[in-house]
């Protein structure tokens, strides 16, 4: 890793925070996908065959 | 000769049928993902491994490495709101809805990153973490605009009745985005002018200008990633509100 000089903290303190967010966003992106996947599907297994 | 009857229909047209817009960008998702993911391995290697430190700023011109392309997002999803707004109330696209709503949490989100980097950013550069200015202060006010539109959208049960409305709310708050954009010109302000979107081109050395266009290209891949994923969810939300209301009026779902 490079030497971050002085100010060290701020930058780390900026790049952990936005990759926690980023991948909170990601995390919670594919959890609500894959939830309403599987409501649609057991909705979609109710309905009478045509 | 026999007359082709058959009705023609533009790709405009036929994006507006949900399940058609998810056949055709479904099976975009992966190769972008991996153009994403790419670009930001590319991007924080130079970022923080091969470029060197500004001559005022010192290593914390790193942290605009990761401030400007969220604060770029900030506005330019507030853009995709406004054009998704438009296509709602002028031509009623109902892919326009799912696109307005699918972006506002991932602009929000951006704009707070924004805030975030750019106070850790100007308490070693200004001696502040933040300031009342006016660049400062109107990206404060987007986030509020978007939090207002999240909390907006889920007010209603009928999703096509908040559309308009939401719509409205958006294209009035797209005011904000020029008056963020000329802020710095506008009124004396302690953020910077622009350095990189100006019309005598960028004022910076391709050294740093390098590492900021490759994290600008990764952040803006990943809003289109993150978008599609989220409107195909949207889609499937609207899918299971319609069957849901089917059943709750006793017919088969």
């Amino acid at each position: 890793m490079i030497d971050l000089g002085p100010h060290a903290a701020f930058i780390v303190w900026a790049y952990l925070g936005v990759l926690l967010a980023i991948f909170g966003l990601i995390g919670w992106i594919l959890y609500d996908g894959r939830r309403t996947a599987r409501k649609l599907a057991a909705l979609e297994a109710q309905r009478p065959a045509r | 000769m026999s007359i082709d009857t058959a009705p023609k229909q533009s790709w405009w047209n036929r994006i507006a049928h949900p399940g058609q817009f998810v056949r055709w960008t479904q099976p975009l998702l992966w190769p972008l993902t991996a153009i994403t993911v790419a670009l930001f391995l590319v991007g924080l290697w130079f970022a923080l491994f091969n470029s060197p430190q500004d001559y005022q700023m010192g290593d914390t011109v790193r942290i605009m490495y990761v401030h400007v392309p969220n604060a770029w997002l900030s506005q330019f999803v507030y853009g995709t709101m406004a054009v998704s707004a438009l296509g709602t109330l002028v031509w009623r696209h109902p892919m326009a809805d799912v696109s307005m709503k699918a972006a506002a949490p991932l602009g929000a989100l951006f704009t707070a990153l924004a805030l975030f980097t750019g106070a850790l950013w100007g308490r070693p550069t200004w001696g502040t973490f933040w300031e009342w200015d006016g660049r400062m202060t109107s990206t404060l006010v987007l986030l509020f605009i978007y939090l207002g539109i999240i909390a907006l959208w889920r007010a209603f049960d009928d999703q096509l009745r908040a559309a308009r409305i939401v719509a409205v709310f958006t294209l009035v708050g797209a005011i904000n985005i020029p008056i963020i954009k000329f802020s710095v010109d506008w009124w004396s302000t302690l953020h910077q002018p622009a350095s990189v979107f100006r019309a005598d081109g960028p004022r910076m050395p391709p050294s740093i200008l390098t590492p900021l266009m490759v994290m600008f290209a990764a952040f803006t891949f990943l809003f289109v990633v993150l978008q599609l994923k989220a409107m195909h969810t949207e889609i499937k939300r609207r899918r299971i509100a319609t069957l849901q209301r089917r059943v709750a009026q006793g017919q088969p779902a």
